[in-house]
C-alpha cells in the first residue's frame, strides 16, 4: 500500500465524533499539522477492536502539531509540539 | 480524556500484586495467541458503566473487560463463568489464591 | 539474574517485603481465577504459560532502558542507529522486543525536551521499562500532560526556559516511546554500566532531566 501523504506534508485530521471505539483522541480532531513520519502498515485498530480482522491494513502517521494550534488558550512557547500517531483514514490533505 | 480539567499529578505508585500480575499475563498470552486484541480491551474499559472507570482499580478494569470479551466472542460461557464462580466459593479451605 | 541490577532506579523495589494483600477475596479476583481456570481447562492456555509470562514481566524494567541510553551516550553510532529504528537497535543490544509494537527513541538535546503519554489509555515501552508507575495511567497525568506539558513537568521538579521547547508525544496506537535523556555533565570519565546506573525511569518517560 503506497502512503498517500509523505514526510513534510500538511494534513487535516478529519471532524467528527462517528461511533464505535476511535483511536484518534478527541482534542486533535479538526487540527492541522504536518507528517513527521510514517510508521508503517498496521491492522485498523478500530475493527479490532470488535474481534474483526483489522483489514485492510491501514497507514500509521506520526503527526506533529504546535501546541498553540491545538490548544487556543495554550500557555508556553511557539516551538512547542506534540506528535499524535493518526491512522491515514482520519487524515486528509490540507487546503 | 487529552485536555481535560484534572488536579495535580499524585505520584504514587505500587508494588503490582500477583493477582495483578495474572491478570496482565492472560492479557498478554490471548494476544499473543491471537484470541483477544488490545483494542478490545480498551474497547470493554471505555464501555465500563457509569462511573465504573473511577470506581475500579486499573486491573480490575482489565478483567471486567477480558471476560465481557471472552464472552462476546464465545471463548468462555456465561454459564461456565457462573458456575466457576459458584465453585470457587465452595472450596472447603476457602478459594485458591495465588497459585496458577 | 536480577541480583545484578543496581537499584538506583526510582521505582518499587523489587527485594522490599512485599506485603501480600491478595489475602482478601474481591470479587475482580474471583473474576481473574475463574477466567484463568476456564481457559486452563478449556486448553487456551497453561498455568506454565501463565507463570512464564509474570518472570518475563518482573525482569523487565527501567534497567533495561537504561542501558540503552548508556550504550548511545557512549558510542555515537549505536546512537545513531537507536534514534533510527530503536526495536532493531534494541535487538541488537540484546534487549528484547516481543511486542508488535515499535519502539521510537526520541532525543532530548539543550534545545528540544520530550515527554510521553498516552492520553487514550495506558500505552507504556513496557519492553524497556517494565509495567508504568500508577501516575503515569492516572487521570490527572493523561489529561494534562498535553495541554499544560510545563506545568506538569513543573510538578515533577522539571523547570524548562522558554528557548527549550517542549515536544510531547501522545502514545496513542502502535509505537512506543523512549526519551533518551542528556548525559549529565561530569561523567566523561565513566564507563558504559556507571553511566547505566545514572540513568532513571522517570527521565526516560520525560517527566525529568538528570
Amino acid at each position: 500500500m503506497t502512503p498517500r501523504f509523505s514526510v513534510g506534508t500538511s494534513v487535516n485530521v478529519r471532524r467528527g465524533n462517528p461511533p464505535g471505539h476511535i483511536r484518534t483522541p478527541y482534542y486533535i480532531r479538526g487540527k492541522s499539522g504536518t507528517v513527521e513520519r510514517i510508521c508503517g502498515e498496521f491492522r485498523n485498530p478500530e475493527e479490532l477492536a470488535y474481534g474483526r480482522s483489522g483489514e485492510p491494513m491501514q497507514v500509521l502517521y506520526r503527526v506533529r502539531f504546535s501546541q498553540k494550534d491545538v490548544w487556543p488558550d495554550y500557555r508556553g512557547p511557539v516551538n512547542d509540539t506534540i506528535d499524535v500517531e493518526l491512522y491515514e483514514h482520519w487524515l486528509e490533505p490540507a487546503h | 480524556m487529552g485536555g481535560l480539567q484534572a488536579g495535580p499529578v499524585e505520584r504514587v505508585e505500587h508494588d503490582y500484586q500477583l493477582w495483578e500480575k495474572r491478570v496482565d499475563a492472560l492479557m498478554v498470552l490471548l494476544s499473543r495467541k491471537r484470541r483477544f486484541t488490545v483494542d478490545e480491551l480498551r474497547k470493554g474499559i471505555e464501555s465500563l458503566p457509569g462511573d465504573a472507570y473511577d470506581r475500579l482499580t486499573y486491573y480490575e478494569r482489565w478483567i471486567s473487560s477480558i471476560t465481557s470479551a471472552l464472552i462476546h466472542r464465545g471463548t468462555i460461557s456465561i454459564e461456565e463463568l457462573r458456575a466457576k464462580l459458584a465453585d470457587i466459593e465452595r472450596r472447603p479451605d476457602g478459594p485458591q489464591i495465588g497459585k496458577p | 539474574m536480577m541480583d545484578n541490577i543496581p537499584h538506583t532506579h526510582e521505582g518499587p523495589n523489587p527485594h522490599a517485603p512485599r506485603p501480600d494483600h491478595d489475602d482478601t477475596l474481591t470479587h475482580h479476583k474471583r473474576l481473574e481465577i475463574a477466567v484463568r481456570e476456564l481457559l486452563i481447562e478449556k486448553g487456551f492456555l497453561t498455568a506454565d504459560e501463565i507463570r512464564e509470562a509474570i518472570e518475563r514481566m518482573d525482569a523487565r524494567g527501567p534497567h533495561l532502558g537504561a542501558k540503552l541510553v548508556a550504550r548511545a551516550w557512549v558510542d555515537p553510532t549505536f546512537k545513531t542507529r537507536l534514534l533510527k529504528d530503536g526495536s532493531t537497535a534494541a535487538d541488537e543490544a540484546g534487549v528484547q522486543m516481543d511486542q508488535p509494537t515499535r519502539l521510537i527513541v526520541v532525543e532530548n538535546t539543550p534545545q528540544v525536551h520530550n515527554l510521553v503519554v498516552c492520553t487514550l489509555c495506558s500505552c507504556y515501552p513496557r519492553m524497556v521499562l517494565g509495567i508504568p508507575p500508577d501516575w503515569y495511567k492516572s487521570r490527572a497525568y493523561r489529561s494534562r500532560a498535553v495541554h499544560e506539558p510545563r506545568t506538569v513537568l513543573a510538578e515533577f521538579g522539571t523547570h524548562l526556559a522558554d528557548d527549550v521547547a517542549v515536544r510531547v508525544h501522545d502514545s496513542t496506537a502502535d509505537m512506543r516511546y523512549l526519551v533518551l535523556p542528556m548525559r549529565p555533565k561530569g561523567t566523561e570519565g565513566f564507563d558504559e554500566a556507571r553511566l547505566a546506573e545514572l540513568v532513571t525511569r522517570d527521565s526516560m518517560i520525560g517527566v525529568t532531566t538528570l
